[in-house]
């Protein structure tokens, strides 16, 4: 697709959303028997699988640390999840990404409770369409809770940018590709930022503003990982869970 | 209602001092750490509904032995942990070169955490008359943090398991559970263990379980006909009940001293 002339017409933008209206979501909880903690997570076109294994053995060993558990996370992109086929394996981009999400994780695990063990995170996207890395963070917070891993709160991620000189929440590819800038925001309910990346420029209101409508967009994905992770456990409205 | 599904940085109490597993304090408030369930009552805690195995001393565990060095059995205790048992743990005194013999690779022990220490190296030992290597019978696997349902208050979910499968059955804190018996009874006693395993969040768990004995008795009843009943009842019953005396005895006391109080 060539730049379209306008992205934004009349206030809508041209998927149809407002400039703060988060792309739909979709999320399951527990679709791989194998690994400890899983789930499945649409944010729009991006299509995403994470999968949590451990605290488990580390392995090579000289990773581990005495103290505390490590965590690893792998960002990895499948060659069928862009337009233009993608050459499988690690690059640049995907070591970059994994290390900003792993460190977005990072400060809400407790891992001082598992010394020398490693909590292992894999991130799949099957289909990308910008985003995908705040659609990975999304994902692996609720595998890891899956997973019966303490953490102090999940984390809730999403981006704001500007495009034609609006601020927008959360971009899809095209306005990504030709909109002025794109910030992927990671934070906790209560408001803590565990990611900040910034491509493009903001102005500092532009900026303030911007983090305003990237909180409210995380507080809108936190309850629907919520209700996802709540969904996996049905009897809940039974009243009494424990005879 | 005391009792909720929570999770991870969902607000539980502002008493700090009352906070327990599953849970954190921050600011003086209470919050939860993992995804189960919360419970108000005494204490503030959160049973998880997932999560590995931690070993902590004192647990009665089943392992699988998956090595053996120069003086230690290495244990698969299913956690992220190696279990390790030394030669002296062993009940008897035995030579280096005859550890094959007593314990190999791939043998099953009910054994006891006698030690954990702060870098979590495990020790474990056979030291005691109601542990011993697992001959018989065959091990199932269930979530560890599930172990407290399974056992029920005071033991009485496994008691009644027991005595409606007519096996014996020793449930570990490592979530393995060794059970021995006739083949049927062992089928049935699996099944209803899974049950309970998936269905721990719901409410009225034991009715439902004796619920769901009767009706898989009750079918087989019409299986195999009134007579051969008969003939078994009579064969079994009056062993059932003399097993079943011999291990509240034995077995009975460690586990509402070990396992009771957690629940």
């Amino acid at each position: 697709m060539s730049k379209p002339e306008k992205l934004i017409e009349n206030g809508i933008r041209l998927d149809g959303r407002k400039p703060d209206e988060l792309r739909p979501i979709k999320i399951k909880v527990g679709v791989l028997n194998r690994a400890d903690g899983s789930c499945y997570f649409e944010f729009g076109k991006n299509k995403v699988i994470a999968a949590v294994y451990g605290p488990r053995e580390v392995h090579p060993r000289h990773q581990q640390k005495s103290t505390s558990a490590v965590v690893r996370y792998r960002y990895n992109m499948a060659s069928f999840s862009v337009e233009e086929r993608k050459r499988p394996g690690p690059d640049r981009r995907s070591i970059e990404v994994s290390k900003v999400s792993r460190e977005a994780l990072e400060p809400v695990i407790f891992q001082e409770y598992f010394p020398r063990t490693a909590i292992d995170i894999f991130v799949e996207v099957l289909q990308a369409d910008a985003g995908t890395r705040t659609a990975g963070i999304n994902a692996a917070s609720i595998a890891l809770a899956d997973a019966g891993i303490p953490m102090k709160s999940l984390v809730s991620s999403c981006a704001v940018g500007k495009v034609d000189d609006t601020l927008v929440l959360d971009l899809n590819k095209d306005e990504d590709n030709y909109g002025q800038a794109d910030v992927p925001i990671a934070m906790t309910p209560d408001g803590n930022i565990t990611l900040l990346q910034m491509d493009g420029h903001l102005t500092r209101e532009e900026f303030r503003e911007g983090l305003e409508m990237a909180k409210k967009g995380c507080l809108e994905i936190y309850e629907l990982q919520k209700a996802a992770l709540f969904e996996k456990y049905p009897a809940q409205s039974e009243g009494d869970v424990n005879e | 209602m005391d009792k909720k599904i929570v999770i991870p940085g969902d607000f539980l109490s502002d008493e700090e001092k009352l906070a327990d597993e599953g849970t954190y304090v921050e600011n003086g408030k209470v919050f939860s750490s993992v995804l189960g369930i919360a419970s108000l009552k005494d204490r503030i805690r959160v049973v998880p509904f997932a999560g590995k195995y931690i070993p902590r001393s004192g647990d009665l565990i089943v392992g699988v032995v998956k090595e053996i060095s120069f003086s230690n059995w290495i244990v698969d205790i299913r956690s992220p942990y190696d279990g390790l048992l030394h030669i002296s743990e062993f009940p008897r005194r035995i030579e280096n070169e005859d550890m094959p013999k007593y314990l190999n690779i791939g043998d099953s022990i009910m054994t006891l955490v006698s030690d954990v220490d702060e870098k979590m190296k495990v020790e474990l030992t056979l030291n005691d008359q109601r542990l011993r290597p697992i001959k018989e019978g065959r091990i199932i696997e269930v979530t560890p943090s599930k172990v407290p349902r399974l056992i029920g208050r005071g033991g009485s979910m496994i008691a009644m398991l027991k005595n409606e499968t007519g096996c014996h059955i020793f449930v570990g804190q490592n979530g393995r559970v060794w059970i021995s018996g006739k083949d049927k009874g062992m089928d049935l006693a699996a099944r209803a263990i899974f049950k309970i395993e998936r269905e721990t969040h719901i409410s009225g768990l034991t009715e439902r379980i004796t619920m769901f004995l009767k009706e898989e008795k009750g079918q087989k009843i019409i299986e195999k006909g009134p007579q051969e009943l008969e003939e078994e009842i009579v064969e079994e019953e009056p062993q059932k009940k003399e097993e079943e005396t011999v291990e509240k005895e034995s077995q009975g006391g460690i586990l509402d001293e070990l396992l009771g109080g957690n629940l």
